[in-house]
This record gives C-alpha cells, structure tokens and sequence, in this order.
C-alpha cells in the first residue's frame, strides 16, 4: 500500500507498467467515486428539499416555471388545437371526477359571478350568456392522467364573453380564476391561454345542455390545457396579475401552467 | 509485456455514466406517470399474455398516486437527459468517433456472427475492433432510440403547439405508445448490456472508468493457462 501511495507522487515514466496501471485505475476510480457520491448526495438533497406548494418543492417547482416560460413562446392563437368530424365525438363522454360537485346545488337559481373589483360584481344568468354567438369545438380532450377522447363542446368563446361584457380591462390582466360554487374546486389560468380562440364557456355537451355531472349549468373548455383546467359548474369568475389559486398545483403539486 | 491502449475518451465515459442515473430517474417517474393511465398490453383477441404492470409490480415498487411527483421530475431531469445527450452526438459527431460507432456494410452481416458467437453455436471470434458489429448496431441504435424518447416526449407534452410533430407520429395516443415503447426498450438494452459486460470481464469494464484497457503484447510469452488447455 506504501508502495501504492509512493507510486501516485512518482512521475508515471518511472514507473512500471504495472504499477502505472494500478495507478491510473486508483486514480480513475477515486474521481468515478467522488462524482457519483456527489450525484448521490445530490439526489438526497433534492428528495428532502421542503415544498412551497403542494407536493413539489422548490427546486422542482423553479424548473417547471421555467419550463413554462420557455414554452409559452410556443404559446399562439394560431395554434389550434386540432378538430376532428363530429362523428368521431364519444357518446357519452367519458366523466372524471366531481370535485366541486359534491355540495347541494339549485341550478334554477344559479348566475356567474364576475367579479371586477371588491363589491363590483356582475351576475350573469345562462339564458344571457346564450344570447352570445355560439361556437362548437370537436377535439381531442386531453387528461392529466393520460388518457384522451375527442369530446363535442358548445358555448361562447371566452374572448367575445369578455368583449361583449366590457371586460377589456380585465383580459388584459396576467390571469384568470374560476371556481365553483361551493369553492371546493378552483382553477388558475394564465390569461393569454384563456383568451385562446378554443376556450369556451361551455354549456352543452354533444348538442345537448350539459348534464350535473359535466358541469351543468357552464363549465370552462380550454383545449390548449389539461382537463384539470376546464372546471365544471362555474361560480365565481376573477381576474388578477398574481397568480391565481389553483387546487391541483397549490394542492397537489401539479404544474400550474399544464399548457399543452 | 502489457500495455496500456486509450479505448474510451474521456468526455464519452462522462457522457456515458451521466446518462445512466438520469435514465434511470426518467423511467420512474415516467413509470409513476404511467400508472395514472395504464392501459397497455401484449396479447391477442381477449387474451392478455402480459399487462403493463401488475399491480405486485407498482406496489413493490411504491408507484401508485404519485403523478404529480412523476411529472415533476420527468420534465426536471428531462433536460439534463437533453442536454447530456446533444452533447453526446455533437461530441461523437465531430471528434471522429462516429466513424467508429455507425454500422457500416459489413456490421449487418457480422452481427449476426456476433450473436452466434455469444450463444456459443460459433466457435471463430468475430472482427472486433473497438465496437464489434453487434455493438455498433446496438450502440447506434440507442442513439436513435433517444432521438425518438425526445420527439415523442414533446409530441406529448405540446400537442396543441407542437401538433405538426404529434401528427409525424400517429397522433397523441400513438406518440404516447412509442414513447412506452422506446422505454421498454431501454429496460431491455439494459438489461443485455449488463450481462454482456458482465461477461466481456474486468479490463473491459475497467476501460469505460479509466479509459484504458490493458493489452498483452505478442512479445510475452504465452500466458500458462492458454499453453495448458492447448
């Protein structure tokens, strides 16, 4: 072993060739060890980082806001989320959870709140949101999970919504927030995503009013997001240059952005 | 007499030995992204010969609920995956060690005397080189492989901005299958690749840390065991 460590302050032309080799593979392992103990320790590290939002910490959390800002440059009007012929709509469509849908709910009462400022709220009842032109959208819906079906879609594109209630001031700010009813499920939305020409306040399902399950009596469509995003029974509509709350990122440590 | 003969420079056995943990955190949590919606298997008719998983398979390894975590580190890591991997190419690319690692007219041919010879039906050593044929398909192939991992990994992450490259591969639900696919691939190349440097032995492996392999120069008398067994 003397001889070993000897052999590593030696220069390698004096050396045998044996010994040069032992050398160069002491040598060679001793640095392999250092980086992968240090990929180790770096992975530990970032296993025990805290997290600021839901289930992913901050490191993870810094990445995926990046990645948003760097894929939000691909983010355009003219990028349209592909349609497909009605005939290929799934019938029924498939339903994926009922958060938000859970609480005792009168829909003959029900009117979107649109909230402008504190105490300057305007209620918007369905019979006037129809009155508004009616786009439909088949395409394919894509969830969270994985999996995908192309669903048929009807109600009013959330941009002339905007335009046709005054909201320009609004829709230029940074994001959008819905939630439901009964405040158990809400969502944030970037506002360049939800001015999107595909997102829709959507009302009917297949050419018929949406049943409860689906949201009934508006949900949002936003084809340019996850599922996650397009919530069902719609109460509360808000707008702000902060983010707003959104229960899958706060919650469970979804990305915020889930732009697709 | 032995001598020492450079095989593996050194920015190839880096690209090499980061590759192999950031794959590896790229399949789990592409597993934990996976368990959320997992719908594939091999099988015929009503017949499934094997689902992708059983469930003892996520359960041993602690995969179920945590899509939200998979996601996160899959595009986390996805860009040192990336990253490592460009870096790779454009290494392989321009240093000439392409020349060594592409399958030329005669790989196709001799790796079938490869496989022979590995499964030991063939008793001649096939032509070896720093890659064998076998190794030079396989090693080209990987590369690939990769290629199409971050292609399909886009298509499904960006259809709606990137839905040019989502229709190249057949659509979501296709881009989906093949970047599955391409994964179970690597499992397998993996699992070969083990046994084979398992099997090629120490100075082999040796190589791939130090770069070096040890050669016995024809000047050395012929090792004892050789002149015995003969």
């Amino acid at each position: 072993m003397a001889n070993f460590f000897n052999s590593i302050f030696t220069k390698n032309n004096k050396l045998s060739t044996d010994q040069l080799i032992m050398k160069k593979t002491v040598v060679s392992f001793f640095f392999f060890f250092v980086f992968a103990g240090a990929a180790f320790w770096g992975w530990k590290w970032l296993r025990k980082q805290p997290s600021e939002a839901g289930k992913t910490s901050t490191p993870l959390r810094t990445v995926l806001n990046a990645n948003e800002k760097i894929f939000n440059n691909f983010l355009s009007d003219k990028h349209l989320a592909k349609q497909y012929p009605l005939f290929l709509a799934a019938n029924p469509a498939r339903v994926n959870g009922d958060l938000g849908l859970k609480t005792d709910f009168d829909p003959t009462t029900w009117a979107m709140n649109v909230i402008k400022a504190k105490g300057d709220t305007l209620k918007i009842t369905l019979d006037e949101i129809k009155k508004l032109p009616k786009t439909e959208i088949v395409f394919n819906f894509k969830c969270i999970e994985g999996w995908s079906q192309i669903t048929h879609w009807g109600g009013v594109k959330f941009s002339e919504f905007m335009s046709a209630y005054g909201l320009d001031k609004e829709a230029a700010m940074k994001y959008l927030g819905l939630c439901t009813p009964d405040k158990e499920y809400y969502v944030g939305i970037d506002m360049q995503s939800a001015m999107h020409p595909q997102t829709l306040l959507c009302y009917e399902l297949n050419g018929k009013p949406l049943p409860l399950n689906q949201g009934y009596p508006l949900r949002l469509i936003i084809p340019v997001k996850y599922g996650v995003k397009s919530l069902k029974r719609i109460g509360d509509m808000y707008f702000s240059n902060e983010r707003t709350p959104d229960y899958w990122a706060d919650k469970k440590g979804y990305d915020y952005f889930s732009g697709l | 007499m032995k001598k020492i003969v450079k095989k593996h420079p050194l920015a190839i056995r880096w690209f090499h030995w980061v590759n192999f943990p950031v794959l590896g955190v790229m399949i789990w949590s592409g597993l934990l992204i996976y368990w959320a919606n997992d719908v594939y298997k091999i099988g015929f008719g009503s017949t499934t010969l094997l689902k992708f998983f059983p469930d003892s398979f996520y359960k041993a390894l602690n995969v179920p609920f945590r899509l939200s975590e998979g996601m996160a580190y899959h595009f986390v890591f996805m860009w040192l995956f990336f990253l490592n991997g460009i870096a790779y190419v454009l290494y392989t690319i321009f240093s000439g060690e392409w020349r060594l690692l592409m399958p030329n007219r005669k790989s196709f041919r001799e790796a079938w005397q490869v496989l022979l010879h590995d499964l030991h039906i063939r008793k001649a050593k096939p032509a070896q080189g720093k890659y064998n044929a076998a190794q030079r398909i396989a090693y080209s192939a990987i590369i690939v492989m990769g290629i199409g991992s971050i292609l399909t990994g886009l298509a499904i992450y960006k259809p709606v901005q990137l839905q040019w490259l989502c229709t190249l591969f057949g659509g979501y639900k296709m881009a989906r299958i093949i970047h599955f696919a391409l994964t179970i691939g690597y499992v397998l190349f993996f699992l070969i690749h083990i046994i084979q440097v398992i099997l090629a032995g120490w100075n082999n492996f040796r190589a791939m840390i130090t770069g070096f392999e040890v050669e016995k120069t024809k000047d050395e008398p012929v090792a004892e065991e050789n002149t015995k067994s003969n």
